[in-house]
């Protein structure tokens, strides 16, 4: 029996594909559609079968940690850099950024549409003490909801505040079952389904701007990452290829992604 | 209630379409629980038997553990094992992490105490009739678990069939080893997760129902190729 199972485990590990790179990304990323498009085109001119696993930000830094990812794509700056700075990958590069936007019930009870920025929108809803879902599962999202909060003097707690510890879009079902307020990434809201009375309230405030960055996972900690095609698959996200297809994507006829990749250094 | 009969329209959609990539996520579904039933059968029903028909000093406390096992968070087991075969754990050479491998080893040892109780359950009946019979007859060891798991087959049945019914429906331990990877480890339980977060409730919905006819067909042909409820009483 024993000899049974190893002979099948090692079957099932040599099934694994030798131009195969493990790509640990957002669920904002996931949800926004995007990989839809990118990974066929990834495929096409590089050949590079990339695998996503989508992950909340803490989440996709931990596999890199660990070494079970060859490259991350998260949003969360000041961990990204700590990540880079502790040896876990090789350099951090900035792809291309969308941003946050505020969503809350139709009505707006807390009038957040007529704040003029992301701060004040928050302050008039905790002064309101009106239903606030938090993803709570320290992603990219949430972090950024923290330092929102914290650059406004407010740690938010109470019942009006309800952290979930959910993903985008399981915390979106909530806030739209709740008719709660919800801070969201901008594509991952267009793409959802499940809108029912929630609406966009308040956008553009350019604190709620969302940098995502591609980090290989470092070799030298973990010998056995696809090193090479996670540059590669830098190489190619930073090209004019990536460039026009990120520019390109719309949904409602909405741009979702802004591409700020600095042009591949030659060689 | 819209979202139901929206869910129901999408069920029929994809099956009738054949849908490539529910043909695939079902495939991989069935693919990695029959691998996990029939290794923790191998594992379950034999150690069930020997429970049954053998006394040791420890025998109440491997039962007792054995029926709490069967309780086992599946999230906590799929933690677990993702630490065991995560590349800076102790199996990370083997690079099982993110494979259906993982997700089989993971769901093997959510359903073996399931299968294993419900067995001694059954074979603890059965030795009792049995016992007089196979004592005088002075059988070995091996010979007496092998007539009983022969002749209690139908009961070994149901203790199968519920192992499946566990594993098909898991969600929790196999998001987390497998990772949900589209065309590598994707199956029916953790695309629907996918597709809720998604808040596309119909695809969902529909996904669900698939899970639930895949579920019904596996039973219905066990117990028709089995002729259960139809003959004898073995």
């Amino acid at each position: 029996m024993k000899l049974l199972l190893a002979i099948f485990l090692s079957c099932c590990a040599t099934l694994a594909q030798a131009d195969a790179l493990k790509l640990a990304v957002t669920t904002s990323f996931q949800n926004s559609g995007l990989a839809e498009v990118l990974l066929p085109a990834i495929a096409e001119d590089t050949g590079i079968d990339v695998q996503l696993l989508v992950v909340g930000t803490g989440q996709a830094l931990r596999l890199g940690e660990a070494g079970d990812v060859d490259a991350i794509l998260v949003h969360s700056k000041a961990a990204e850099d700590a990540f880079v700075a502790a040896g876990y990958g090789t350099g951090r590069t900035e792809i291309m950024y969308n941003d946050f936007v505020l969503i809350g019930p139709e009505d707006d009870p807390a009038d957040i549409s007529a704040a003029d920025t992301a701060g004040a929108a928050l302050r008039a809803i905790a002064e309101l003490q009106a239903p606030f879902v938090s993803r709570g599962d320290d992603s990219g999202t949430h972090r950024k909801e923290v330092s929102l909060w914290s650059g406004i003097g407010i740690d938010p707690g109470g019942d009006w505040y309800r952290p979930v510890g959910a993903g985008m879009g399981a915390a979106l079902n909530t806030a739209s079952g709740m008719g709660a307020y919800i801070l969201a990434d901008r594509a991952s809201w267009l793409n959802f389904a499940n809108k029912g009375d929630l609406a966009l309230l308040f956008s553009g405030d350019p604190v709620l701007f969302n940098q995502y960055a591609y980090i290989p996972v470092s070799p030298e900690r973990h010998p056995s990452v696809a090193h090479d095609l996670a540059l590669q698959l830098k190489g190619w996200l930073t090209g004019p290829r990536a460039q026009e297809l990120i520019d390109g994507y719309t949904i409602d006829g909405q741009q979702l992604f802004t591409f700020n990749a600095a042009p591949a250094a030659p060689g | 209630m819209g979202d139901i009969w929206a869910g129901i329209a999408a069920a029929f959609r994809l099956i009738i379409t054949a849908d490539a990539d529910l043909v695939e996520i079902s495939l991989r579904s069935l693919q990695v629980t029959l691998s996990a039933l029939v290794i923790a059968c191998a594992i379950a029903l034999p150690l069930g038997t020997f429970l049954a028909i053998q006394r040791f000093r420890y025998r109440r406390t491997v039962i007792a553990v054995l029926n709490a096992l069967m309780g086992l968070p599946p999230v906590v087991v799929g933690l677990i094992v993702y630490i065991l075969l995560s590349r800076s754990g102790p199996f990370g050479v083997l690079g099982l992490l993110f494979t259906p491998t993982a997700m089989i080893i993971a769901q093997v040892i959510i359903i073996t105490p399931l299968i294993a109780s419900v067995t001694h359950q059954a074979m603890r009946d059965l030795w009792a009739e049995y016992h007089d019979l196979l004592i005088s007859l002075n059988t070995g060891k091996l010979q007496r678990v092998g007539t009983l798991i022969l002749d209690g087959r139908r009961s070994l049945l149901t203790a199968a069939l519920a192992g499946f019914g566990r594993a098909i429906g898991e969600v929790g331990a196999i998001m987390i080893v497998g990772g949900n990877i589209e065309h590598q480890t994707r199956v029916l339980t953790t695309a629907i997760a996918l597709e809720t977060g998604r808040g596309d409730f119909a695809l969902a919905l529909g996904l669900g129902f698939v899970l639930i006819a895949l579920a019904l067909a596996v039973n219905l042909a066990t117990h028709y190729l089995g002729r259960t409820e139809s003959e004898g009483r073995w």
